[in-house]
């Protein structure tokens, strides 16, 4: 194999140097790159805000703020969650560096969209944080930014439902992007029932995108409008109706969780297969299920709503379509169970951290049916259940299988490999603390203790004490794997093309990729988690190995009969 | 034998993939419509009668001219983009030049609209709505709304068919390269095709 310079070294458009050739780029590499940065960033400061928040809630009564900061702090902690972090995360990141190469293109069908989406991105976290100290202060209405109170309030709303505005668009120009150059770049080789599963999640995610996003863009339109105008089309009092807001924010709201998870549930396609040496278990019951949740997820936003009052027949139909979104995910969860069966299972961090997500999604989703009856639901509605629901399926399922795709995708991003022990144990100390905090939350939950709220009854100290502590723990092993990957930069231990075994077309080019991503013409396989190669490449190299080990000891016995 | 890959030859524009983008687009443009249409037929459902009474006192003489510049101004960009195709550069630009007036046309005819409607105390938030029914004032709040969003759209479509303007006159736009014209040409389509559903739900809801 010849040598070739990675895209790091080459100057993107040519001529550019220094920083320049970062900002300007149009290099789907860089921009995934940048991405991470700045993903990475916001993770971090939620993160914070979170854990400031569960302190507050420790102990009854005031411990480090007062109400206002708190309900500043979720809202800042929701907003950036969800529009800086669950939502931009899987696919800008490792979706603009490996979408491309997955197909065997050069980059993506519109680089400069891309870029700009990049700058949307920055633009809309910039106004989040100027809102902060802009006008009254931060608005306090939770990321949902429901009416009247939206309206009411006096604090920064505008400014903070603007930058939502921009982030919106950025994620649906991304999604534009991806649709097109899945249809018209994919090397000529490459049918669609080739593609890999994570090129495939993104495909139906960016679906999702550009079809619920306008819902979201014209509904914080519309926030605004009232603001400035007070027209009154949400207000009772002028004839209005909040229950049409909130149809409209969830007919958004509701498959933007898909548009979270999809994602995720593509980088788990990939990482079990490979760990498991064996052809993905019903490939086009992926593929199939993939779109369909993207379908089916489109039609369930109302069961946010049970309690604001809609007919019966409404909150019937609605509970019955959650549960139909039930079955393409558990198609999925069972086909990545059944991959593993009777495989050759390799132990590392990326598959280590697939299985912590199996584990946590399935029980966020099995909960969120207890949450889409609507009987049940009537009782938790609004309680600390709900909470805990969505933070094991969006933080457990798209936060951890944000942590594996990093893991796994590490030494194709950066040529260099990180060390297994730390990523264990961070892995570890994250899981179980993630554990002991959300648990926790379901039983204060069902025991009636109500979300967003500032101070509680004595009796449900003892719970919020516990989450508290596991908050830390999770906290702790989160920035553990950060470390453990950022101090590999330090120690630099080089990682080979293919570290892990991996069969889809990113493993078959250098790490890092050179500027045009591919050295020869890729190679497409009949089918892309086809192993039969890398076993025998491995059997080889056993053989190999077990021949000189039988040379060695033949030696030695040649010694010793002398 | 390694086959390297030539990057110089695959150059050419993949006009069919450009449209596939715009399409894309578009399409959202009209889900971000398709919210405040949601909007109207929850109202119209609640107040039949009185959104009746509102489109009354609309100007349907203005709101009809406005459909026929629109539509007009649409097929002349689509005049424009055949006779760029055919090397025309005089004719493209003389027929870009009158769609962007037709624009401006229907810009000014909102403005004189507006202001009547203002002067008779009928704007978001106004006496006049505040204290009439509820019906009423959600009508004009979704008629200010709708068409605001709309006068928007073709500031921003006119904004579009300006820049490719500067473009064919500079020859960066031309004979074979012509995808920046036909994607601003489908969008000035969108603004006149959504205009089309606005101004039978304002004007002629009867």
């Amino acid at each position: 194999m010849n040598a070739t310079e990675s895209f790091y070294n080459t100057p993107s458009p040519p001529g550019l140097k220094g920083i320049w050739a970062w900002l300007l780029t149009h290099d789907h590499k860089r921009i995934g790159i940048m991405y991470l940065w700045s993903v990475g960033f916001w993770f971090c400061v939620a993160l914070c805000c979170g854990l400031l928040m569960r302190i507050e809630l420790m102990w009854v009564g005031k411990t480090i703020m007062g109400p206002e900061i708190y309900n500043s702090l979720f809202t800042l902690h929701g907003v950036i969650m969800v529009f800086l972090f669950v939502i931009p995360a899987v696919p800008s990141i490792f979706g603009n560096f490996f979408l491309p190469i997955q197909i065997g293109a050069d980059d993506v069908f519109f680089p400069r969209l891309n870029l700009l989406s990049w700058y949307l991105f920055m633009l809309g976290g910039l106004l989040a944080i100027v809102s902060l100290f802009l006008g009254e202060g931060f608005p306090d209405t939770g990321w949902t930014f429901y009416v009247p109170f939206s309206l009411t309030t006096d604090k920064n709303v505008v400014l903070t439902v603007t930058a939502a505005f921009i982030l919106g668009m950025s994620s649906m120009l991304t999604g534009l992007n991806f649709i097109t150059t899945v249809h018209r770049m994919r090397t000529k080789d490459m049918g669609w029932m080739q593609m890999p599963l994570f090129t495939w999640s993104l495909y139906a995610t960016s679906w999702v995108q550009i079809l619920a996003t306008p819902v979201l863009s014209i509904t914080l339109l519309m926030v605004i409008f009232e603001r400035v105008f007070a027209i009154g089309l949400f207000d009772p009092g002028k004839g209005g109706d909040p229950i049409l807001y909130q149809h409209l924010f969830w007919m958004y709201s509701h498959p933007a969780v898909y548009i979270m998870i999809l994602p995720a549930m593509g980088v788990i396609s990939e990482i079990i297969p490979v760990f498991s040496r064996k052809a993905v278990f019903g490939y086009k019951g992926i593929v199939i299920s993939s779109m369909g949740i993207a379908v089916a997820g489109s039609l369930v936003w109302a069961h946010h709503m049970y309690t604001s009052g809609m007919s019966d027949v409404a909150i019937f139909v609605f509970s019955l379509l959650t549960f139909l979104v039930a079955i393409p995910t558990a198609v999925k969860v069972f086909s990545w169970i059944a991959t593993m069966y009777k495989g050759a299972i390799e132990m590392t961090p990326p598959l280590y951290l697939a299985l912590i997500f199996i584990y946590l999604f399935c029980i966020g989703g099995l909960t969120g049916l207890i949450l889409g009856a609507a009987g049940t639901d009537i009782h938790l509605h609004d309680t600390h259940f709900v909470v805990s629901h969505f933070h094991f399926a969006m933080f457990g399922g798209t936060g951890f299988a944000f942590f594996a795709a990093l893991h796994y995708w590490w030494p194709k991003m950066f040529g260099i490999m990180y060390d297994f022990k730390k990523a264990y144990i961070g892995a570890t100390l994250a899981a179980v603390g993630f554990i002991f905090h959300y648990i926790p939350m379901f039983i204060l939950g069902m025991q009636g203790m109500p979300r967003r709220y500032y101070d509680y009854l004595p009796k449900f100290e003892r719970g919020n004490f516990l989450a508290g502590l596991g908050g830390f723990l999770m906290v702790i092993g989160i920035l553990l794997m950060f470390y453990n990957l950022l101090i590999s930069f330090r120690k630099k231990k080089g990682a080979p093309q293919d570290p892990w075994g991996g069969t889809t077309l990113e493993w078959s080019v250098p790490s890092p990729p050179p500027l045009h991503n591919f050295v020869e013409e890729p190679q497409v396989k009949e089918y892309p988690y086809d192993f039969s190669e890398v076993i025998a490449r491995a059997q080889e190299a056993q053989e190999a190995q077990d021949a000189q080990e039988a040379q060695d000891s033949e030696e030695e016995d040649g010694e010793k009969d002398r | 034998m390694e086959k390297k890959i030539d990057k110089t030859i695959d150059k050419s524009i993949d006009k069919t993939g450009v449209r596939i983008g715009m399409w894309l687009f578009l399409y959202t443009e009209i889900i971000l419509f398709g919210g405040l249409f949601v909007l109207y037929a929850a109202y119209f459902h609640k107040f039949p009668d009185l959104f009746a009474q509102g489109g009354k006192e609309l100007n349907r003489v203005l709101g009809t001219v406005n459909t026929a510049v629109l539509l007009i101004s649409s097929f002349t960009v689509a005049a424009s983009i055949t006779a760029l195709q055919r090397g025309k550069k005089g004719q493209t630009i003389s027929l870009l030049l009158f769609s962007i007036f037709c624009g401006a046309v229907f810009l000014v005819n909102k403005y004189f609209e507006w202001s009547a409607k203002f002067h008779h105390d009928i704007f978001p938030n106004s006496a006049t709505l505040q204290d009439g029914p509820d019906g009423l004032n959600i009508f004009f709040g979704l008629y200010y709304v709708i068409t605001g969003l709309h006068g928007l759209h073709v500031i921003i479509g006119m904004l579009l068919l300006t820049i490719t303007l500067v473009l064919v006159i500079k020859e960066r736009v031309h004979k074979d390269r012509f995808q920046l014209l036909e994607n601003s040409g489908l969008y000035w389509h969108l603004v006149d095709l959504i205009w089309i559903f606005v101004f039978p739900l304002f004007y002629l809801v009867l």
